[in-house]
């Protein structure tokens, strides 16, 4: 049973990821076939993963909603936006669940266009508040580095509108030419440092080092 | 009543006048469409009463959102991977393509997954699945990475510099590169030229962290000023020149 619950696991992890190395390296049909069939089966089986995400989630408002914990309320309205967007995206306009989803009529696209974009857009533009108070805390230039980030940040800011060309005609190309120069080298001097650690760790995975993904016990 | 109380009471009173004379003067239309503007109004200016401070109102739409978004989350799940690459494949089934019947491994592995959720018994299975996302996840992204972020990007690092601008910017991303590089390599001490050659890649990296969050900063006004206009425009239906 441990070689079930312990071994088995780290052989298909070794077997599968020396798979998706090779087939990259193969210059041949069957290899590209097999690659294309083994992304499909790691979308179908990621697909299931976020299943129980979607699972785990529901199942702590429910908790919350059971137990009548403070703000249980809130969590009843988690599964009324929940089963509305469910029975709309199964109706599918007409169409059922087992035919291609209908995408520009509805009452699916509808929910879309009017609770989802807004309240996506709307919380993602109250972060410029959080973002400005932020600045305002972090932006004050006491040491030569701080300075150098405040600079930065304003020159990007003011060159990309209309009125910090009106202050200085070039600083739009000066805020461009930070972002494609100094900004583009230290990108990519941690982009390298990133790649290096990421192949890294998926080697120690490949090679059964780095097993937290299985979890404690047995 | 406390302040916020009644702050909360005269916010729900304003917003329910404006949109009575909204939909009285026929500025929003008496249908879906009109009931949706209404709708995104309430939810926009519902989360934006967080400015002010925690809510009711906020939590509403909040949670509200959670739900939706959980669902549409599943909804793309199925509607582009479960329901095209397994279900219909596999209802379809004919001598032409057999060959689709290897579709019910990944499936299986799925399903492995779920018991995740089931008793100590059989909740060992996941582990196989996940040895096979996590192995198969890093085996294709290591050929990949090495392609794409390592030898793609230092190929245009190591480029010849010439005695002109490009070749200055070029010195210049190179400088950047390689000092960034010594400031994240912790096994030298950062004494003497290497300290240097670090404190070069700082002074590097706040030009970066600024313009990346200069560059947020403007992203994040965008979709401020997005909202701002639909409010404007397609809810209170203004004749701004602005938007």
């Amino acid at each position: 049973m441990l070689f079930l619950r312990r071994s088995l696991p780290l052989i298909i992890a070794f077997a599968v990821g020396m798979i998706g190395i090779l087939v990259y390296y193969i210059p041949h049909s069957g290899a590209q076939a097999l690659e294309q069939e083994l992304t499909t089966w790691y979308r179908i089986v990621a697909a299931f993963a976020l299943l129980l995400g979607i699972y785990s989630l529901m199942r702590l408002h429910w908790n919350r909603v059971q137990r009548q914990q403070s703000g249980w309320g809130y969590s009843f309205l988690v599964f009324v936006g929940f089963v509305l967007m469910s029975i709309f995206a199964t109706y599918n306009d007409g169409q059922g669940p087992l035919n291609p989803q209908v995408i520009d009529s509805g009452p699916f696209v509808w929910m879309f266009k009017y609770v989802q974009v807004p309240a996506d857009a709307t919380m993602f533009s109250i972060l410029a508040f959080f973002i400005a108070s932020a600045a305002y805390r972090t932006f004050r230039a006491r040491t030569p580095e701080a300075a150098i980030l405040l600079v930065s940040a304003i020159i990007v800011m003011i060159g990309r509108v209309p009125i910090g060309e009106a202050i200085y005609h070039a600083l739009p190309e000066i805020a461009q030419w930070m972002m494609d120069v100094p900004n583009l080298a230290a990108k990519r001097g941690i982009l390298l440092g990133v790649s290096l650690g990421a192949v890294a760790t998926a080697l120690r995975i490949i090679f059964g080092i780095e097993r937290s993904y299985l979890g404690g016990g047995e | 009543m406390s302040r916020d109380q009644i702050i909360f009471v005269a916010f729900l009173f304003v917003f329910a006048v404006i949109n009575i004379y909204l939909f009285g003067s026929d500025s929003l239309s008496a249908d879906w469409a009109g009931f949706g503007t209404f709708l995104a109004a309430g939810i926009t200016l519902s989360l934006y009463s967080f400015l002010y401070k925690d809510n009711p109102l906020f939590k509403f739409a909040e949670n509200l959102y959670v739900g939706v978004a959980a669902a549409y989350t599943l909804t793309q799940v199925w509607y582009t991977v479960l329901f095209p690459d397994v279900v219909e494949p596999l209802s379809g089934l004919d001598s032409q393509s057999m060959s689709n019947l290897w579709l019910i491994v990944p499936t299986l592995l799925g399903l492995f997954m779920l018991t995740q959720l089931s008793s100590a018994t059989f909740s060992w299975l996941s582990r196989i699945a996940f040895a096979f996302v996590v192995g198969l996840g890093a085996g294709l992204s290591i050929p990949r990475t090495i392609a794409a972020n390592l030898l793609a990007q230092l190929e245009p690092t190591m480029q010849p510099i010439t005695p002109t601008w490009e070749g200055l910017n070029l010195l210049i991303i190179l400088v950047g590169v390689v000092t960034v590089l010594v400031y994240f390599f912790y096994s030298v001490e950062h004494t003497g030229p290497v300290g240097v050659a670090s404190k070069i890649g700082i002074w590097f990296l706040m030009i970066s962290f600024g313009a990346s969050f200069g560059y947020t900063i403007m992203a994040r006004l965008s979709l401020l000023i997005g909202r701002v206009g639909f409010l404007l425009e397609d809810w209170l239906v203004l004749e701004l020149p602005l938007f």
